[in-house]
């Protein structure tokens, strides 16, 4: 009886499960049997392998091949496996030194040919098993980048699986990929292209110091998709720890070609308004995927067009909005993403989309204009703080040859703010003011007196909801950290309450 | 009688004469019904019956001889087994199924993979 063991990883959302490849070959007819719940995917992980040994010059056993791919109850997909099952046949043959247990991973699909091809996940797997105390990965080549954002585990690119048993024989390691330069100057959408707009840019500024939802409103071509595409850059550079979980996640979606690896700029994920729900929250039948709403942790999460948007499709945001993170559940089981974005929406204001001004040139009937914004569902709109009005530039903002302020200076300004309300909620649950809870807004958080008093005189003139009241507080303590005051005045709140208008159209 | 019949014909000839030499006595040969056919039936010293489906090949392009058995060939023998043994009044015998691949190369040189109990 020869039996040999080795260990990978499968992901279970961005959770890393051990997993133990066994592998035993005894007499009886040839074939080849795969256990531990593989998909379709695995299960043809045999005729990969096999076409892989051969052309690398090995053998085949022609005996009865058992794989198991324990813990036995959970589903398994991908094809990272096919490097594993291969090197430990070999060691169940002998041919190679057996595997110390619990020293090293292996990942990796192999091609008929016997090259290593790259596989998605490598990075949260790499990074399971560095938890678990492993010292060393082997590694497909093109996804050895992103397996050394992890310190303190050794790596080896492997471009085939000839590299990978010439370094179990002979301790030959293979060539790693040059080193990759860390982007230290990330390229981006910077906001002195906008021609003017100050109350676009003013809101931009003090959403993005809170964290604040934001939904602009304007006639088309007025530069609603050009703000919000440039929000990213004004937002304060990703942590070492949100790096590493954005990267993760885009490492399993597969999109991390699109996204510089390790990039300090937060993700800015713009879906069409006609994607589906699972596309928009994540989902899939054999392996859960995140959808557009983890694609955008700690970054921006924009909807053109939103009350296009199918109703279900906007409405599957509000359990992310509200706890930071999705749950997915399919046949193959439960899977939790992470899911902390700031929600930027655009919408026309009228289904003509003309109304602007004094809406002459709209032909839209007062119960159309009503009936269309009506498609963001109350609850959805709940959670956006900010309502932009985004009017076309004036005149003289078209003609003025002077670029707006740069997104390093906006950025500037709220890495600062975002510095004073981090001090101020040092000891609380909460890290923004988007999230001051509502009962702590009228104890600890109030505004000064004479602030206090203005919103009290708009709620005696029903200018003004419960629910406003709190949101125009929360906004009005972003104003605040911005203007450098330590609580807001009447002016920061007025100024708050301004951008909630726009407001009377929706509600 | 066509090549591959006696290619098939010289393969069984050298498992018999295998057998033989490992103390077995052949019972039958090419025993044929409906369902399909055993190539050799034989009989250890310690009594038990032994079903011996064989295949021979000339060379390894199209794979490992005993590759060819799939596993619904294996039921089938084990079906033809019992029959055997019913019309043969050994009802009761114990009995296993083994597997022979043969390669002839070049030469009348014969390889044999003899598998004990494959089922």
């Amino acid at each position: 009886m020869s039996l040999a063991l080795t260990s990978t990883v499968s992901l279970t959302g961005l959770i890393g499960n051990l997993i133990d490849v066994e592998v035993d070959i005894s007499d009886g007819l040839p074939g080849y049997i795969l256990l531990g719940l593989p998909d379709a995917a695995l299960n043809e992980s045999k005729d990969r392998v096999r076409a892989a040994l051969v052309n690398s010059g090995e053998v085949w056993p022609n005996k009865k091949v058992t794989v198991s791919l324990s813990p036995a109850w959970l589903p398994k997909s991908g094809s990272a496996f096919d490097l594993p099952i291969a090197l430990t046949l070999l060691m169940a043959q002998g041919l190679i030194p057996k595997d110390e247990p619990g020293t090293c991973i292996y990942l990796g699909e192999l091609a008929l040919d016997g090259q290593v091809r790259s596989v998605r996940g490598v990075l949260p797997a790499v990074l399971a098993a560095k938890k678990l105390g492993f010292s060393k990965a082997l590694v497909p080549f093109k996804n050895y980048a992103e397996a050394k954002c992890v310190s303190g585990i050794e790596i080896i690119a492997i471009n085939s699986l000839t590299d990978a048993l010439r370094y179990l024989r002979l301790g030959e390691v293979p060539d790693s990929p040059d080193q990759f330069i860390s982007n230290e100057t990330d390229s981006y959408l910077d906001l002195c292209d906008v021609a003017g707009q100050i109350g676009a840019r003013k809101a931009l500024e003090v959403a993005a110091i809170g964290g604040h939802h934001l939904l602009f409103i304007g006639p088309p071509g007025t530069g609603k998709t050009m703000l919000a595409e440039r929000i990213p850059s004004i937002l304060p550079p990703l942590s070492e720890d949100s790096i590493l979980e954005v990267t993760a996640i885009h490492s399993i979606a597969g999109t991390l070609l699109d996204r510089e690896l390790l990039s300090k700029l937060p993700p800015f994920v713009s879906p069409h308004h006609t994607t589906t729900a699972p596309a928009m929250i994540g989902g899939g039948a054999h392996a859960i995927r995140p959808g557009a709403t983890s694609l955008a942790h700690q970054g921006v999460l924009f909807i053109d067009e939103a009350p296009e948007c199918a109703r279900g499709v906007l409405d599957s945001l509000r359990q992310p909005l509200e706890s930071g993170n999705v749950t997915i559940s399919r046949a193959v089981g439960s899977v939790t993403y992470p899911a902390r974005f700031m929600l930027v929406l655009a919408a026309n204001p009228c289904p003509c989309g003309r109304f602007s001004g004094r809406g002459r040139s709209c032909t839209c009937t007062q119960v159309a204009i009503r009936r269309y914004l009506q498609r963001l569902s109350g609850p959805l709109l709940d959670r956006i703080d900010i309502r932009v009005f985004v009017d076309s530039p004036s005149r003289i903002e078209m003609a003025s040859d002077e670029l707006g302020e740069s997104s390093a200076v906006v950025r500037e300004r709220v890495i600062a703010a975002r510095a004073v309300s981090n001090d101020r909620f040092a000891d609380c649950l909460w890290k923004l003011n988007s999230q001051i809870p509502p009962s702590e807004l009228r104890k600890r958080f109030r505004a000064e007196k004479l602030g206090m008093n203005f919103l009290h005189t708009e709620l005696d003139n029903e200018r003004l909801s419960a629910r406003g009241f709190h949101k125009v507080l929360r906004i009005a303590w972003s104003i605040a950290d911005s203007n450098g005051h330590s609580t807001p005045d009447r002016e920061d709140v007025e100024s708050a309450f301004r951008l909630r208008e726009g407001m009377e159209m929706l509600a | 009688m066509g090549t591959k019949q006696l290619i098939g014909a010289l393969g069984e000839d050298f498992v018999a004469k295998y057998l033989v030499a490992r103390n077995y006595e052949i019972l039958d040969r090419n025993w044929r019904i409906r369902e399909g056919e055993l190539d050799l039936v034989a009989i250890s010293e310690h009594g038990i019956v032994v079903f011996v489906e064989v295949k021979t090949r000339t060379n390894s392009t199209f794979g490992h001889p005993l590759e060819a058995i799939t596993r619904d060939k294996a039921y089938r023998l084990q079906r033809l087994a019992l029959a055997w043994l019913t019309v043969h009044h050994r009802w009761g015998f114990e009995y296993r199924i083994d597997a022979a691949g043969v390669l002839i190369s070049k030469g009348e040189k014969f390889e044999i993979d003899y598998r004990i109990a494959v089922l």
